[in-house]
């Protein structure tokens, strides 16, 4: 099972990862980041394919996926 | 654990002043995942435009140089013909390329310089807060144009590849979106395709990508990537124009022989 790390001193909580995820996995977190962004986190006991696509779509390059 | 995925070398991770949802953050990321699949790092320069990416040197690990409004061309036309070696590419909005730099981009593409351009089409002038650009579609609504580009008064949008796909310097032209998954990987086939056309010497090459603003266009990020499915492919079609590898028969256009 792969899972989704996302950085989030870079993520701007855009959303566009979030549609593309075919488990529902990614969902908007209610932490604000160091510049008080809000930011998306990754649901841990959802699954993950490894589909890339949140990544794909990331504008900050901010999601990195590990197996 | 094994990395999946993770960022490219080239591309530095800082946080960027793109706005969130904005499609150059995607277009840096593509474009620095191609000079690490070419192995190109170490001898690529790039031409940053005046725009909202105007501080794209901030992100790429690579050598860049910035030019005049609308200039990239030219800049990269001298590079490229100093340094035959190196691989030269611009990075150009549609205010930048489309509008003042509309005669720089013809005459690159007509006296064939052996450069690639990319050409971030959002349809608004982002860095001057949303203002009427020489692609905005009609009734699209901006800050100068409030009731909708009426083209009685502030005439049509400029379709950028099949304008060039008239001129035989031109050898690889082609239109792709970020809207979704599947359209980015195919824009970063259609960069990777740019480099190899410059890289093999086959001369001018332009990828126009049509790249979400959401800010400007009033919408979120994800309802500005059904935008761009839904109005902005009906004014400006995806596809290759123009390849030097066949023959393809442009989209409202003549056949072009290569």
């Amino acid at each position: 099972m792969a899972r989704v790390s996302i950085a989030v001193g870079l993520c701007k909580g855009c959303e566009l990862c979030i549609p593309f995820c075919p488990h529902d996995s990614l969902t908007m977190s209610r932490h604000l980041n160091e510049h008080g962004l809000p930011t998306v986190y990754f649901k841990e006991d959802h699954p993950c394919s490894g589909c890339k696509y949140c990544a794909v779509m990331c504008p900050e390059a901010a999601i990195e996926i590990f197996k | 654990m094994q990395a999946l995925y993770s960022a490219p070398e080239t591309l530095i991770r800082t946080p960027s002043h793109y706005c969130p949802g904005c499609g150059h953050g995607i277009a840096h990321r593509l474009l620095a995942e191609i000079i690490d699949e070419l192995g190109i790092r170490g001898k690529t320069i790039g031409l940053a435009p005046v725009g909202c990416s105007v501080l794209a040197y901030n992100y790429l690990d690579i050598d860049m140089c910035e030019a005049a409004h609308g200039r990239p061309p030219a800049i990269a036309t001298g590079i490229k013909r100093v340094h035959p070696d190196n691989i030269v590419f611009t990075y150009q909005g549609d205010g930048d390329l489309a509008a003042i730099g509309m005669a720089e981009i013809v005459h690159a593409a007509s006296r064939a310089e052996n450069i690639t351009v990319i050409f971030i089409n959002n349809a608004i002038y982002g860095m001057t807060n949303g203002q009427l650009a020489p692609t905005t579609l009609l009734n699209q609504r901006t800050t100068t144009t409030p009731e909708g580009r009426d083209p009685l008064t502030h005439g049509y949008p400029i379709r950028i590849c099949e304008l060039l796909a008239t001129l035989e310097g031109a050898s690889f032209l082609a239109r792709t979106s970020l809207s979704s998954p599947k359209d980015v990987s195919q824009t970063k086939e259609a960069l990777k395709k740019g480099f190899k056309t410059q890289i093999e010497k086959k001369g001018f090459s332009l990828i126009e990508v049509l790249s979400p603003c959401p800010v400007y266009w009033r919408m979120s990020p994800v309802e500005s990537l059904k935008f761009i499915e839904e109005k902005m492919t009906q004014t400006f079609p995806l596809g290759v124009f123009k390849d030097w590898e066949k023959t393809v028969s442009a989209p409202g256009g003549q056949a072009t022989k290569v």
